[in-house]
Parts: structure tokens; sequence; C-alpha cells
């Protein structure tokens, strides 16, 4: 009997053992975290791309790459793919010698490469489009970062807000540079103040891009004020030495806010109309 | 003394990232105030930030040290690198190879307690102490 057909027709029987040895091996870790139901089903249909593909002679790649991706969107190691299929092969060369029941060595090799030849296509397909799925959902992380990561915030005529979070790598210090002096020319900007609460570390190197980028502010003819230290900060600069003397420096956006008023002769004046309207009303009561 | 160790491996620059947060999270276990949680996690940026520039790879690795009643945390950091030259120059402020500021080892000596620096032709290693104030 043909090596296909014997495996195809005891394919219940082959699928049984596997799902009995797969069960929860390469998920030990994660297993208090995926339900028996979820498991189950997922040794379901991996049975079921692995078995659809011997029939038609050929991985479905559609099938496949969906099965990838869902394993991706699970959270589930790679693990589980790689050891599913391994025991498949296992299982299935066990079975098909069990059943023609030859010690012969050739007869061995031939069973051998012949579902070699059966599972790694299946496993390399597997493989590439886990990590192209992978690879994907990093570059799309990384996309998403460099979108947050340094807007420029025009607040008023001639006063811009740049708040940063999070690490600074050379990348974004790039980015933090370029978009910082585009930005203060298109707006017209006479002050930038660049909010540093939410980055985590000042080493020097953060603190060199922020100088760099000061004194480029600076050479564009306007003025940058670092606000948001916070006071753990503000003890290691001055720890690492670092002379942040040249340009002024606040500990919030709000007394930042205010010296750059004072800066570009602005004044924040609270109206009192309303106040002054109920006076004139308790006024004339008062008359009568 | 009881003694726990644990390294990461500096390769690529946000490794750097994960060193620090590494530090931070056993300064934090070990009871380091803030502020000197702060201070170790931009020493371990400034030591793993030179691994990167100057010898591409490296290692920092963190131990508890329990030498009660004094708890600390040692951090070293470990290159096979081209080493540093000029031993005393690199300890002085605004001494930099690279254009940057120049205030990094020297730095880092001052937001430790401890601080040692051995390099040769075949690697650098600093090892430094921060003691917390229990």
């Amino acid at each position: 009997m043909n090596l296909k057909e014997l495996v195809l027709e005891n394919s219940d029987e082959i699928v049984s053992r596997w799902v009995e040895k797969q069960g929860n091996h390469s998920l030990q870790d994660y297993s208090s975290t995926i339900s028996d139901d979820m498991i189950k089903q997922m040794n379901h249909e991996f049975a079921d791309i692995i078995i659809s593909s011997l029939k038609e002679g050929g991985a479905n790649l559609e099938n496949l790459d969906d099965f990838a991706e869902k394993v991706v969107n699970l959270g589930w190691p790679f693990g589980y793919i790689t050891e599913g299929l391994q025991i498949f092969r296992t299982e299935s060369i066990k079975f098909v010698l069990d059943q023609q029941g030859t010690e012969n060595k050739e007869d061995f090799i031939y069973v051998m490469d012949g579902i070699n030849e059966w599972i790694d296509p299946l496993k390399t397909r597997l493989m590439n489009q886990y990590s192209a799925n992978w690879n994907n959902i990093i570059s799309l992380q990384k996309l998403a970062l460099e979108e947050l990561s340094a807007p420029l915030i025009p607040v008023m005529d001639e006063i811009t807000v740049m708040p940063l979070v999070g690490t600074i790598d050379t990348d974004r210090a790039k980015l933090i540079m370029e978009n910082l002096l585009s930005g203060v020319v298109k707006n017209r900007t006479d002050v930038v103040l660049i909010d540093i609460t939410g980055v985590p570390v000042v080493d020097t190197m953060v603190a060199h891009h922020i100088i760099q980028a000061a004194e480029a502010v600076r050479l564009l003819g306007a003025t940058c004020i670092l606000v948001g230290i916070r006071p753990e900060i503000a003890q290691t600069i001055v720890n690492l030495g670092i002379d942040l003397s040249q340009f002024p420096t606040k500990s919030s956006l709000k007394k930042g806010f205010e010296t750059a008023l004072e800066l570009t002769d602005k004044q924040i004046i609270t109206s009192e109309n309303k106040r002054e309207d109920v006076e004139e009303i308790l006024d004339s009561i008062g008359k009568e | 003394m009881k003694e726990t160790v644990s390294s990461v491996a500096i390769k690529k620059e946000w490794d750097i990232v994960g060193a620090r947060q590494a530090g931070r999270q056993l300064s934090q276990e070990l009871g380091f105030g803030s502020v000197d949680q702060a201070r170790i996690a931009t020493a371990i940026s400034e030591l793993a930030r030179n691994i990167y520039l100057y010898a591409k790879e490296g290692e920092i690795t963190f131990e508890e040290l329990y030498d009660l009643p004094k708890v600390g945390l040692k951090i070293v950091a470990k290159d096979k690198g081209p080493g540093i030259n000029d031993l005393s120059a690199v300890m002085q402020d605004g001494y930099s190879t690279s254009g940057g500021l120049g205030a990094g080892l020297p730095g880092v000596k001052r937001l430790m307690d401890e601080f040692d620096l051995v390099s040769d032709g075949e690697g650098t290693k600093v090892t430094t102490i921060k003691w917390a104030r229990l």
C-alpha cells in the first residue's frame, strides 16, 4: 500500500495519538492562562491542517498562514508549532512502521523520507509565517512609537510646547531635533518649552541631545526652556556634572509657561466683568 | 553574606533600556529610595552606553550584596573592546573621544559609592557599588 494512503486511511488513529502526546506539552509554562478548550480547539485545527495538506498533495497556504497568525495573536510560543510537527512526524513514522511490521533498514529510511517530504515544507512555511507575523508586529509598534515620539504643540502665538515621553535613543533624538527646528520655523515660535516629565532617565547622552537641541533653537533666534525636571533627575544631573546653565530650566510646565509669557511680553488677565456686574446690581439695590 | 547574580547582555542600543530597567527593578526590591534608584538607573545607562559605543558588545552584571545591616547593589560592566588608552584622562570631566559631554565615567563615580576601573588591550571592566541607607 502506498505510504500516503496508509497514513490518510489511518489519520484518525494517528491524530488521536498525536493529540494525546501533544496535549499541553509545549504550553506547560502557559497552561495556567490558557483554557483546555482553547488548546483542544487549536490542536484540532492544527491536525486538520496537517492532514488536509497531505490529502491535497500540498499545503493550503492560506490556511497555514491563518493558523500561524492565530498562534502569534494568542501569544503562544514558537515551540508549540515546532514540537507539534515533530511529534506528528514521530507518531506517523512509528505508526507506519508498526503497520508494516518491518525492521528492515531500507524500509525505515523509505518511510522516514516519505513522511519528511510531507512535513518539512509545512514546517518551513509555518516557521516563516510565524516569524514574519512577529516582525510585522514589531515594525508596527516601532512605527506607532515614532508617531507619538515628538509632537510639537503650538499653545499660543510665539509659544510652543514639546512634551517628551519615554526613552530617548539616537533615532528619537534625531527626530526630536528635526521636529523641533522645523516646528520653530513653521510656527514662528519665540519660546519653546521642552517638557521632560515623561523621560525616565536623563543620562549624559540625553542631556547632550537636549543641550544640542537648545543650542540649535537659540541659533534660530528662539529661546528654549527645559521644564518638568523632577527632583531626583535634578540630583542625578548635578551628580553627573552636566552644565545646563546656558538656558533656563523650570520644575514644572506651569512655571515654564509663566516665564515664556514674560519673555514674549504677554500676561494672563483674569476677566472680572461678571463680578463687576454683580457688584453693580448689589450697589443699585443698596441705593434704593 | 548572601549573593544573587543576574546579568544583561548589551548588543543593541535598546539593550541599554533593558539593563537599566533590570537595575531599577533590583534597586527597588532592595529598598533603595527613589533618588538612589534614579542614580543607579543613570549609572547603568552610562556604563551600558559606553559598552555599546566603544566595545559594541558586553555585559552588565548585577549582584545583590547583603553585608547586614548594609544592603547594596554591585554593578559590573564588562566588555572585550579595545580598552581605554588613558585611564586618568577618562576620569576627568569633559574628556570625550566621541563628541559627547565627557561626563560619563566621572559621573558614574559620583553617582555611586564605590568605583573601580580596570582596562587593558583585552577589554574594560567597571565595578561599582551603591549601598542603601536603611
